[in-house]
């Protein structure tokens, strides 16, 4: 069975004449316990695909299924227990007056989780922050801790799925690292299926089996990380990615 | 000294242990980034003396502030063991002063009580859920923007009859949609941000998510306004007693003792002049201390 089903979705802003398809007739399916990678340029509608699974983005046609549940416009409370999501920019997404233990209580609390204390405990240790951490105030962490209390957030309530809205961009290099090591093990420890969106080609063979190559909003190709390691792409526009990012490499 | 250093290291740690300690080290943050500034704690010094006047006035009066002598009526400050002179009826400045006190601050509560709490209510209401009834609650709050605060004061005064009360309720009914739009603007900027997507993927729904995700953004920048506002509440309401649709004698409200002592200002100057430069300090006070709790309250400063 798989984690992911996406049957032409089609996402759009705006109404009438100012309306613009942010995503095109996109369809792909992701198997449980797999990683796959989104990867486009920026405007793409990479992110935007995140986003309406996560029920964010209310306008959207075709079918998404999604751990076994179809979505309507609306998502259930269970829907939130299997699917979470990460965002982009760690320095926005926690609430600027709540404590680490706010943060991650709440998310518990909403899923009626029991014994929230020696689990914030746990999530803790498990994102690589010690019980030091726990009653901070987000403006006393750096960039990369805030990133590993957001994984923390995601992984509350124990969900299947998780949605990475390019979790590393915002941060340094060095710190990239840590939070693409930390995902990588969350993934095998709790046996996660990931959606990874990225503009960087390296992050997302890092860390995905399978790729999905977009263009305007449309899908140019499906292709294995393997593939792409020998650079058998056979779309010009992937190949055209690829070349960049091995010349930004050199 | 020892214990007092301790409990200094206690709120300043890097790693609080308890939700208790990280709440009170945030607090105690606030606190000494507005002891750093001057002005705003001269306006706290002023709001305390006043504030302790008006508990301690019993004890603090030399007369009664009722008691009229009229022997005694329109002496000079100092004369006859009147510390700031005697009114047209012979009552003693100083203690009406201090009886007065607890009249400002009965207005000021009532109306902070009021005006913001509706305000925040409409505006982040309005800003959080969007569409129609977006546009019905701030229509709602232009209307009542369009009414002239005098003007509805005195159509209460002159509908339930005049007092502290209908000034106030008038007060307050005029002064809460500028609260509401800051309240609106301030949802509309924090409603789309990640942390708040965070909290709907988290199955929030939008009682919790307003109530407590967005009031506590909206509430520093509303105290910052409250503050600021305070001065001019207590001039309206000074105002209102001048007209005498305030509060009616023989009650020392400060705007209702201008209003007395006006037909003896050439003559006798203090009995306009005290209760002008009580009401002048204390908006000049509330005025400072809005300008700390500013620098204190932004949320986008975030001490660091």
């Amino acid at each position: 069975m798989s984690a992911i089903d996406i049957r032409n979705l089609t996402v759009w802003f705006g109404h009438g004449a100012d309306r613009a398809d942010a995503v095109r007739d996109v369809s792909f399916e992701v198997a449980d316990g797999e990683s796959f990678g989104l990867v486009g340029e920026s405007g793409s509608g990479k992110s935007t695909i995140l986003r309406a699974i996560a029920g964010l983005v209310p306008t959207w046609s075709g079918q998404m299924t999604v751990a076994g549940e179809t979505l309507g416009p609306k998502r259930s409370k269970s829907f939130y227990r299997k699917v979470q999501m990460v965002f982009q920019d760690p320095y926005a997404s926690l609430h600027p007056r709540h404590t680490v233990d706010r943060v991650l209580s709440e998310a518990m609390q909403l899923h009626g989780v029991r014994d929230i204390d020696t689990r914030i405990g746990r999530l803790l240790d498990d994102v690589g922050l010690g019980p030091g951490f726990r009653f901070r105030y987000p403006h006393q962490l750096s960039g990369g801790q805030r990133q590993r209390v957001a994984i923390a957030r995601a992984l509350a309530c124990d969900p299947a799925i998780v949605l990475l809205d390019e979790p590393t961009s915002a941060l340094d290099v060095s710190v990239q690292a840590e939070i693409l090591n930390l995902l990588t093990d969350l993934r095998q420890e709790h046996k996660l299926t990931y959606v990874m969106v990225s503009h960087d080609l390296g992050v997302v063979g890092h860390l995905c089996e399978r790729i999905g190559v977009m263009q305007e909003g449309r899908f140019v190709e499906v292709l294995s990380v393997e593939a792409m390691r020998r650079q058998q792409a056979e779309a010009p526009y992937t190949r055209h990615l690829l070349e960049s990012s091995i010349n930004s490499i050199r | 000294m020892s214990t007092s250093q301790g409990l200094r290291a206690w709120l300043l740690t890097e790693e609080p242990t308890s939700r208790r300690q990280a709440r009170m080290a945030a607090w105690y943050k606030g606190w000494l980034t507005l002891r750093s500034n001057t002005l705003a704690m001269l306006g706290l010094m002023v709001l305390v003396v006043l504030l302790l006047a008006a508990i301690f006035a019993p004890l603090l009066a030399t007369h009664d502030p009722f008691a009229q002598d009229l022997g005694q009526r329109l002496l000079a400050p100092g004369e006859g063991g009147h510390l700031l002179g005697t009114d047209s009826l012979g009552r003693d400045i100083y203690s009406r002063l201090l009886y007065g006190a607890r009249i400002s601050i009965y207005i000021v509560a009532l109306v902070v009580m009021v005006a913001p709490v509706v305000g925040l209510i409409v505006g982040t209401v309005a800003g959080y859920a969007g569409g129609w009834i977006d546009v019905l609650l701030m229509r709602m709050t232009d209307i009542f923007l369009a009414f002239p605060r005098l003007i509805l004061a005195l159509a209460f005064v002159a509908a339930l009859g005049a007092g502290i009360e209908n000034a106030v309720l008038a007060i307050s009914l005029t002064a809460w949609p500028p609260y509401a739009r800051i309240a609106r603007a301030e949802t509309l900027t924090i409603r789309n941000s990640d942390y708040i997507h965070a909290i709907r993927l988290q199955g929030a729904g939008p009682l919790r998510i307003v109530t407590q995700h967005i009031w506590p953004l909206c509430i520093s920048s509303l105290v910052i306004r409250v503050t600021l506002d305070m001065a001019g509440i207590i001039l309206t309401a000074a105002g209102l007693g001048f007209l005498g649709l305030g509060a009616q004698p023989p009650s020392p409200e400060w705007g209702a003792m201008i209003s007395e002592g006006r037909k003896y200002i050439l003559d006798s100057w203090w009995v306009a002049t005290i209760p002008g430069i009580a009401i002048f300090s204390i908006s000049l006070a509330f005025n400072l201390l809005g300008d700390g709790l500013r620098d204190v309250l932004d949320p986008k400063e975030g001490q660091s």
